[in-house]
């Protein structure tokens, strides 16, 4: 099948904004930040027509950025993310409304001083989906679509409580009739008992409306359960990519392995010991990160190959990728 | 309460409970009122000269006057029902406060959010000439304009308005920048929405309690600051006088026993300005997060 959305060795950096003041500082040889971060370092995906590419990650891995270069928030520093063949963005504005992204923290994504159904209208108007006069009965119909009442289309966002502001902000993004959506961390700050909830309305809504989805999460389990296929994300760079199953089931990289380790167990085999796999040490500074291979001061498995040369993304299988030295020792330990 | 679910219906539940800022907004409304009207409740027209007489002038209060009513709070030294023309010294002050704040609110604003979306060398322009007009005192700066530009309503307006709009734009500068990055602000963005559809529909609404606060605020100042300026001649015209001039018109006579012409004047400026900065400070509380029980 041919990719739907497809990232193009994507890059981000992000600089620091200096004023005047700082940059002459700087010259003068005061000490003044002036590297740069890159966030999101060559960045190559293609995600199928009504797939659901999980991204994980631990946090400040680059994934929300990347989520944001996808979504048309941010624009690339290098490379392109075109949907259907067309670019989302142009001369650093967004030229599309076929991406629509979900937001982490529905306390923050929603307007204060708007009432939602305004809110979920807006962009519709905006885009001549609908007309002002009709906008009431288009919202409604989205706000039943989400589970919500269409008469709470009225009230203001602080008089709902965080499953439904979520519920809001999901009517927001489908209301634009988006071919792609972003969902960035969307349960990550809901009660676990309401995260359920928004992640099968989740399936059950990209499923009915074939939509083509990027789905970030630092919750593995989360992942597992609504994917078909999973990138995993090290200091700004894919270090595996493959269907969810394979993926969790015998990690390739080295990294995967050692995320899937530190996961706590609710229950335990009759006679297993808890023994937990933690990674060693911090993750590196993304302003200083190391040679070769960026996982390396951390990996088991590293060799002196890891610290002078970056591994190349080569395929495990006809469906997984992995960007490791030596994924074929780790491929048999996860196997064994 | 009919509707306490809109942010307007719940502010006003809250304002209810302090009852001196009812009270002061009550006497706010009555002033202004009074002030609307001064024409129907005054006993006499101060601004007509055929109406004045010398023999009235400086008299106390309760004095029967050639027009045949009682001058309840005196005469000035023109002749003048001093009640009169504390009714229309009220108009003047209160729309001369009210027109410098609602211009200053507007400009300042304008420059602050735009500052604060735009960024980069508009910001500093902007933002370091509002500085830089910070650093100088408000009434000097006032009183340099009205000598440049001369008396009148629209020039005493223009002066006010540049001794003020910066403290608008640095209100409005703070809080764009830091809704700026709130996520709604994005999500709109993100849509696509072009900047100056989200700048209206979003950044400036949030923007307002902050702007509201300021703005009772500077408009009690604007109009102590025209009370100044009248009161050292810089203000309006003689033939009418706002209640600065009014009191600057008593200040020869103080000395010599005749208070009222001064007095009265005075403390309807202080009620008023009292008032106002009493409903500015319960709005100012109901926004403050950290003053709520």
């Amino acid at each position: 099948m041919s990719p739907f959305l497809s990232i193009d060795d994507v890059s981000r950096l992000f600089g620091p904004n200096l004023t005047t003041g700082e940059k002459i500082a700087a010259k003068l040889g005061s000490k003044v930040e002036t590297r740069s971060v890159r966030a999101v370092s060559d960045v190559t995906l293609s995600v199928r027509k009504g797939e659901t590419l999980g991204l994980v990650g631990e946090s400040g891995c680059g994934k929300s950025t990347l989520g944001r270069l996808i979504a048309g928030i941010l624009p690339p520093t290098t490379g392109s993310v075109t949907i259907d063949g067309k670019p989302v963005m142009e001369k650093g504005t967004k030229v599309t409304t076929r991406v629509q992204t979900v937001f982490q923290d529905p306390f923050a994504s929603l307007d204060p001083r708007m009432k939602v159904g305004d809110t979920v209208a807006e962009g519709p108007i905006a885009h001549g989906l609908t007309t002002k006069g009709q906008s009431r009965d288009y919202v409604a119909g989205w706000f039943e679509r989400v589970g919500l009442d269409p008469d709470w289309a009225v009230r203001y966002p602080h008089q709902f409580s965080g499953g439904q502001r979520q519920r809001i902000a999901i009517a927001r993004a489908l209301a634009m009739q988006p071919d792609v959506l972003i969902c960035d961390e969307p349960v990550a700050s809901l009660d676990v008992s309401i995260q359920a909830q928004i992640i099968n309305l989740f399936l059950e809504l990209t499923h009915d409306l074939e939509l083509t989805c990027v789905f970030i999460s630092h919750d593995l389990s989360v992942v597992q359960h609504v994917s078909d296929r999973v990138a995993v994300m090290y200091l700004g760079r894919i270090v595996e990519l493959g269907p969810v199953n394979e993926v969790f089931g015998t990690p390739a990289h080295p990294y995967t392995s050692a995320l899937f380790g530190s996961v706590p167990k609710l229950v335990l085999d009759a006679d297993e010991l808890v023994h937990f796999e933690t990674i060693d040490g911090e993750v590196p500074s993304p302003l200083s990160p190391p040679s070769g291979c960026y996982y390396h001061p951390r990996c088991p498995l590293a060799t002196e190959l890891c610290s002078g040369q970056q591994p190349a993304t080569q395929g495990v299988t006809e469906l997984r990728a992995v960007a490791c030295h030596h994924f074929e020792q780790q491929l048999a330990k996860s196997t064994a | 309460m009919k509707n306490a679910s809109t942010p307007l219906g719940r502010f006003w539940a809250e304002f209810r409970e302090n009852r001196v800022a009812v009270v002061a907004l009550a006497v706010v409304v009555l002033l202004m009122l009074l002030a609307l009207f001064a024409a129907f409740v005054s006993p006499q027209n101060p601004y007509d000269m055929a109406n004045l007489s010398l023999m009235d002038s400086r008299r106390p209060p309760g004095f029967v006057g050639s027009g045949g009513y009682t001058h309840l709070l005196g005469t000035d030294p023109q002749g003048r029902d001093l009640l009169s023309a504390i009714f229309y010294g009220l108009r003047i002050s209160i729309q001369i406060g009210l027109a410098a704040g609602i211009v200053s609110l507007s400009l300042g604003t304008t420059l602050g959010i735009l500052a604060a979306y735009v960024g980069g060398r508009v910001e500093t322009l902007i933002m370091r000439a509002v500085d830089l007009q910070l650093s100088f005192p408000a009434i000097l700066l006032a009183l340099v304009i009205v000598a440049l530009l001369g008396q009148g309503k629209a020039q005493l307006i223009g002066a006010l308005v540049a001794a003020q709009y910066a403290y608008f734009a640095r209100t409005a500068y703070g809080a764009a920048k830091a809704e700026r990055g709130k996520d709604y602000i994005e999500a709109a963005l993100a849509t696509p929405m072009s900047g100056r559809l989200v700048v209206l529909r979003h950044l400036l609404p949030n923007c307002t309690p902050p702007l509201i606060v300021v703005a009772t605020v500077q408009i009690a100042n604007s109009i102590s600051l025209e009370a100044t300026l009248s009161f050292l001649g810089l203000g309006l015209p003689v033939t009418e006088p706002s209640l600065g001039m009014l009191i600057s018109n008593g200040f020869p006579y103080m000395m010599s026993g005749r208070y009222w012409i001064s007095f009265y004047p005075g403390v309807a400026l202080i009620i008023l300005i009292v008032a106002i900065n009493l409903v500015g400070d319960q709005i100012r509380d109901q926004f403050n997060p950290r003053l709520r029980k």
